[in-house]
């Protein structure tokens, strides 16, 4: 395991800015998730830490020494496809042993087995091991690719989107599984979701990257209540955090163009009348829809509330945050 | 009349359809059986009209195909001691002796090792530069491979000229290597375009996989994309043999001794004199084996490479 630094690391492809500038420490035993929607360079930082794509400018350091003429096998990095990309012509046993059996490695056989024996045990997927890569479903597609890097002990574990197409039991199970697996090896790993369920249970850092460019690195929970901006406060949060034209309660820093709030950030009871529009009852939560003079708001109440569309509530901010008219956070 | 369906055709569709794919078939091995039929046939049977469709069978057209023959005089003959071997029989039964060994055998040899010399030389670059095409940055590429596909846009033989020529001043006038490099270089075209084909269709994150598990780029191309490309590579085998193996105008212009492959040879069997058709349909019947075995042991392939491209995936 080892810490993995980008430095100034830019890459494009043909026209198309794809990293621009990033520079982002990731510590030793730690687990970064990285947050963006599409095209904002998630995917093209794990291929350029693998080696399968080289930076424009800029350097990589894994383990303090610089990487980027390195090939992906002298880096030592196991990765995780966001396409699963087992091999098709092998069986799961032989694509779990795969990379233990590549040059660098050079496993004997026993510990290939058992290694192979371990982590198709900790993924579930035992009872597969002898058939054909193509006779898996999507999800033993996706935990035989996740497996094919935990049988490894790489500098770097690189996970695209790796729970993206499990049921939802299966990905809150291994959600958790793999947070124990990472916490248990000290191993350092960098993910990429749209999850951000993933994201704030899982880091123990997040990185968000909006076109190319890393906006935000911390904690789960400095992204979460401390936002360097509008786009990095709608990364996380569910429901979204509320966006409203600071106008509409008043009392705002100069210079404020536009107020953000979370759903809990909502104070009932208080403040300026609107009204109930839908009431979403979730079991666990239950989702408020209102309206206060057309702008939609979303909070979360009571779980056995009474409340019923028409209904009135008055309602007023509590801790917001705000933000200029570029969506950079002020206050 | 019944429902219309659009999924299932109706009775009389079927029969139609039926009768006019066994038709079709019967025309198609027509001219094979015919060949196969006369090479079990006495000279007379072969030529007789109507053609006879039962006939009393014999080897006479094989032993022929493989033997030399001298006419001897009926009391020389009946000086001779009785046959040693049936064939000797056969031969005797026509008032002649065996002089010795066809040059069939030999004929056949340098198609085989022509044939699949070129297919093995078409088979293994045209992978690697199918390879190459498909996933590195070469300059020209488009360039460069419409001037590969530009070379079949006219008949071969339309360049025998200067290849005779050139074959001559190069001394690979019938020699083995010169016809295994005319037929690889005829045939690479075909073989760069349909394995490019089928590596273009075996997606990157394969190898990039393989890299990443500490593989080289050649491990990985040797472990991972040459075993999904197994298809593409039997299939084009098979275009490129039949191609070589059947090839018979250079193969006329460019050989006449040491590297003749069979097909020049087999016209030359019908020999002087009489028109031994039955040896020569012999030659051709067992001509035909080596390239029907091939294609069948790889027709599941053949059969996706005939219809690769139509399936996108």
């Amino acid at each position: 395991m080892a810490e993995v630094i980008l430095n100034n690391v830019s890459k494009a492809f043909g026209q198309d800015t794809a990293l621009d500038g990033v520079s982002m420490t990731i510590p030793d035993g730690a687990f970064v998730v990285l947050l963006g929607p599409t095209g904002a360079g998630k995917t093209t930082t794990l291929r350029l830490i693998s080696g399968l794509e080289k930076p424009d400018t800029g350097d990589i350091l894994i383990g303090g020494r610089s990487v980027v003429n390195d090939t992906p096998a002298q880096r030592d990095v196991a990765m995780v496809f966001q396409q699963y990309s087992l091999y098709p012509h092998l069986t799961v046993h032989e694509n779990l042993a795969f990379p233990l059996k590549s040059p660098i490695l050079r496993t004997p056989e026993d510990e290939i087995a058992r290694k192979v024996a371990e982590v198709a045990e900790v993924l579930q997927i035992s009872h597969k091991l002898n058939n054909k890569a193509t006779e898996l479903s999507g999800g033993e597609m996706q935990r035989v690719s996740i497996g094919r890097a935990l049988v490894r002990d790489p500098s770097i574990y690189l996970m695209d989107e790796p729970l993206s197409s499990l049921d939802a039991k299966l990905r809150s199970d291994l959600r958790v599984e793999l947070k124990r697996i990472q916490a248990g090896l000290g191993a350092t790993l960098l993910y990429v979701t749209h999850d951000q369920i993933e994201a704030m249970t899982m880091a123990t850092h997040v990185g968000v990257l909006d076109q190319g460019r890393l906006v935000q690195f911390g904690t789960p929970r400095e992204i979460y209540e401390n936002p360097v901006s509008l786009y990095v406060a709608s990364r996380l949060g569910l429901p979204r955090i509320n966006t409203l034209p600071v106008a509409l309660f008043g009392d705002a820093p100069a210079g404020a163009a536009t107020i953000g709030l979370r759903p809990e950030h909502i104070a009932q009871g208080q403040g300026r009348d609107s009204t109930v529009t839908r009431v979403e009852h979730l079991g666990d939560q239950t989702r408020l829809h209102l309206s206060l003079e057309q702008h939609d708001i979303v909070t979360l109440t009571d779980v056995h509330t009474t409340l019923r569309p028409g209904d009135t509530v008055a309602i007023a901010p509590r801790n917001p945050l705000y933000f200029d008219t570029n969506g950079t956070r002020i206050a | 009349m019944s429902s219309y369906s659009i999924t299932e055709p109706s009775k009389r569709q079927k029969w139609v359809a039926g009768v006019l794919v066994i038709l079709y078939a019967v025309i198609t091995i027509m001219p094979l059986i015919w060949i196969i039929a006369t090479g079990f046939k006495s000279p007379a049977d072969a030529i007789s009209y109507p053609p006879k469709v039962m006939f009393e069978p014999t080897l006479e057209g094989y032993v022929n195909l493989f033997t030399t023959r001298t006419r001897v005089s009926p009391e020389a003959l009946q000086a001779l001691p009785p046959p040693a071997t049936w064939y000797e029989g056969i031969v005797r039964n026509r008032d002649m002796v065996i002089a010795g060994p066809s040059r069939y055998g030999e004929r056949f040899l340098n198609s085989v090792i022509i044939g699949f010399g070129s297919t093995f030389l078409s088979v293994f670059l045209g992978t690697l530069a199918a390879y190459a095409f498909s996933r590195f940055k070469v300059p020209l590429k488009d360039d460069l491979l419409f001037f590969i596909l530009s070379t079949r846009m006219m008949p071969p033989i339309a360049v025998a000229i200067p290849i005779f020529l050139m074959f001559r001043t190069l001394g690979l006038s019938d020699t083995h290597l010169g016809m295994i490099l005319l037929y690889t270089a005829v045939n690479i075209s075909l073989a760069v375009w349909l394995l490019k084909g089928f590596i273009d269709e075996i997606p990157r994150e394969y190898e990039e996989a393989a890299l990443i598990d500490g593989y080289t780029r050649f491990q990985a191309f040797y472990k991972v994309v040459l075993p999904q490309a197994a298809t593409g590579i039997a299939s084009t085998a098979i275009f490129c043999l039949i191609f070589a193996w059947n090839e018979y105008a250079f193969a006329v212009l460019l050989t006449s001794g040491t590297a003749q492959t069979a097909p020049p040879f087999i016209p030359t069997i019908i020999g002087v004199g009489g028109q031994d058709w039955p040896a020569v349909a012999a030659g051709a019947t067992i001509f035909l084996v080596p390239v029907m075995v091939f294609t069948i042991l790889l027709r599941k392939h053949l059969l996706r490479g005939i219809t690769f491209g139509a399936v996108r995936k």
